[in-house]
């Protein structure tokens, strides 16, 4: 597939979103709501599960399952409070010792007045700053969009991984083509420019590992694959001390583009 | 200090509009010495301007700076030690036009890449500096960006030094892909550590202050300063204008909204400015754990 087909491949309305995820590779989740300051954005989903006995927080960018759905969820674009959640949920994980997994499907932060007003850069940067130092283990997972600071702010984690058909991009290929093109029509064209496919990003040492997608639409032998991979992982990353697993978070982010 | 023609030059489009400036790069004002303040039209004198740090005298406007322009605006004399000045950026993508930009940029700026960092004094107090240069590509976040503010906030930390930091930026350099966004979270981490180790960082967001800058080391400081009328936000004003298919409301987003809101600490005149840092400094001296 060429990096335009993969996107729109992420981007069909017939893929599973986050929901189908949760329900198909936790037991038991239980949902919790809200950012304790503003409000409770239902863009991001999060709450507790078990992942074959283990407890865990599980957060998730849910774009919605029909429309009616799709337009409560703002389409998976979350405003301020949805960061705000998800940072709250992370620090509860931390305190009760509970791994973190996120799910990541978006095509960016929500941009509007709102947003602006309650501080969205604001929201993504204490992210980004608190998940750095965050003392439990945190795997997020690319299951259909990743895009701009609205992905990255549940993505700073010991592991990223990407499905086959997943992409990861600092902005969409529209937003590209129109900055750097001025042509809204070049979108195969910035698709292709922006590298963004899984495999690019593992090429790049950006991500960890890639999940094949199975043929025909059955996402279920998707759903074990990820669920045996999590819970290996998560039993290797339980070993570590605290320090060495943010010693290799930070390693792992700080290796990017490091001059020698 | 060299005087640069295209500070007087109206900006077209704050945020990307670097490649329509380097089409129209013969100079606007020539090369006398007088300017007219964009906002209330005053003729200014160009040796009375830098004495005014780039301010009208008659109604304040914030004329765009240099990086070097700030550094001896804020920094104590000779005291500045430039880091890693011979950083520059590849085109690791092979992204169509970006070689050709980086050059341009080079060329526009005087610069290596969007960001001079160092070490310096104000007003007698050591600490880390860094300013982003909005003459190279307004600032955008790449690689470089990302690894020379790193490195400062590593040496800092070292060091047991605060990090004073300027921010102007349009955001993440699309032409990097997603090494200029893993910048976000490098840089974020570097500030985290240095924050733990219990040292000071003031951020001051200069106009304008957009995107993954803002996302990230932007509005990640101890205090956070902005100049007035700063253009402060994540999405750019034109994308939000697109997107909602409506008028943003007078102020929108501005140093002063963002104060309202709740998101910047103070509103610092640029002629207040080393004041309020030495200030600032003085306050936490002695900083850092044991």
């Amino acid at each position: 597939m060429t990096a335009y087909e993969k996107i729109c491949a992420a981007r069909d309305k017939d893929r599973p979103t986050a929901t189908k995820y949760i329900e198909n590779i936790f037991e038991g989740f239980f949902e919790l709501h809200g950012d304790r300051r503003y409000a409770d954005d239902s863009a991001v989903i999060g709450g507790l599960a078990t992942l074959s006995g283990r407890p865990v927080t599980v957060i998730a960018l849910e774009r919605g399952a029909d429309t009616k759905d799709r337009i409560a969820r703002n389409f998976g674009s979350a405003h301020p409070e949805g960061y705000r959640k998800a940072l709250r949920l992370m620090r509860q994980a931390e305190k009760f010792h509970r791994p973190v997994i996120c799910l990541i499907d978006t095509s960016g932060a929500y941009c509007g007045i709102g947003a602006e007003e309650r501080g969205q850069g604001q929201a993504i940067a204490e992210n980004l700053m608190a998940m750095m130092s965050l003392k439990t283990p945190i795997i997020s997972i690319l299951i259909g969009e990743g895009e701009s600071g609205g992905a990255l702010a549940l993505a700073v984690a010991d592991q990223v991984w990407m499905l086959e058909n997943s992409v990861y991009s600092v902005l969409s290929p529209e937003g590209a083509a129109s900055i750097i093109w001025k042509d809204a029509s070049k979108v195969e064209e910035a698709s292709e420019s922006l590298k963004f496919t899984a495999q690019d990003l593992l090429s790049f040492g950006i991500i960890e590992r890639i999940f094949a997608e199975p043929e025909g639409g059955d996402f279920s032998p998707l759903y074990e694959e990820l669920r045996q991979a999590l819970v290996q992982t998560l039993e290797q990353e339980s070993t570590l001390s605290s320090k060495t697993l943010l010693k290799t978070r930070y390693e792992k982010f700080r290796k990017i583009g490091r001059q020698v | 200090m060299m005087l640069k023609k295209s500070m007087f030059r109206k900006p077209k489009i704050e945020l990307e509009g670097y490649d329509k400036l380097q089409q129209t790069s013969s100079p606007s004002v020539p090369d006398e010495m007088c300017v007219s303040c964009p906002s209330c039209k005053t003729m200014l004198f160009s040796n009375d301007l830098w004495e005014h740090k780039y301010v009208c005298p008659g109604c304040g406007h914030h004329f765009r700076v240099n990086a070097r322009q700030r550094i001896a605006f804020i920094c104590d004399e000779d005291s500045f030690q430039e880091k890693d000045a011979d950083f520059s950026s590849e085109d690791r993508l092979g992204f169509p036009g970006y070689a050709a930009k980086l050059k341009a940029a080079q060329l526009e700026s005087a610069e290596k890449d969007a960001v001079v960092t160092g070490f310096a004094k104000i007003s007698g107090y050591a600490c880390g500096f860094f300013v982003m240069e909005p003459y190279f590509m307004m600032g955008s976040m790449g690689t470089i960006v990302g690894e020379k503010i790193t490195r400062l906030f590593e040496e800092a930390t070292e060091r047991k030094l605060p990090v004073i930091g300027y921010t102007v930026s349009g955001g993440a350099r699309v032409q990097e892909g997603m090494f200029s966004l893993m910048q976000m979270a490098k840089t974020s981490g570097a500030v985290k550590w240095h924050s733990d180790a219990g040292l000071l960082y003031i951020t001051i967001l200069t106009n304008p202050t957009t995107g993954g800058v803002t996302a990230s080391f932007g509005m990640e400081g101890d205090i956070i300063l902005a100049e007035p009328e700063a253009l402060i936000g994540f999405a750019g004003p034109r994308v939000i204008e697109q997107t909602m298919r409506q008028k943003l409301p007078q102020g929108f987003q501005r140093a002063e909204f963002l104060l309202d809101t709740g998101f910047v600490d103070h509103i610092v005149d640029r002629r207040e400015q080393k004041k309020t840092l030495a200030h600032l400094l003085a306050l936490h001296e002695g900083g850092g754990n044991a």
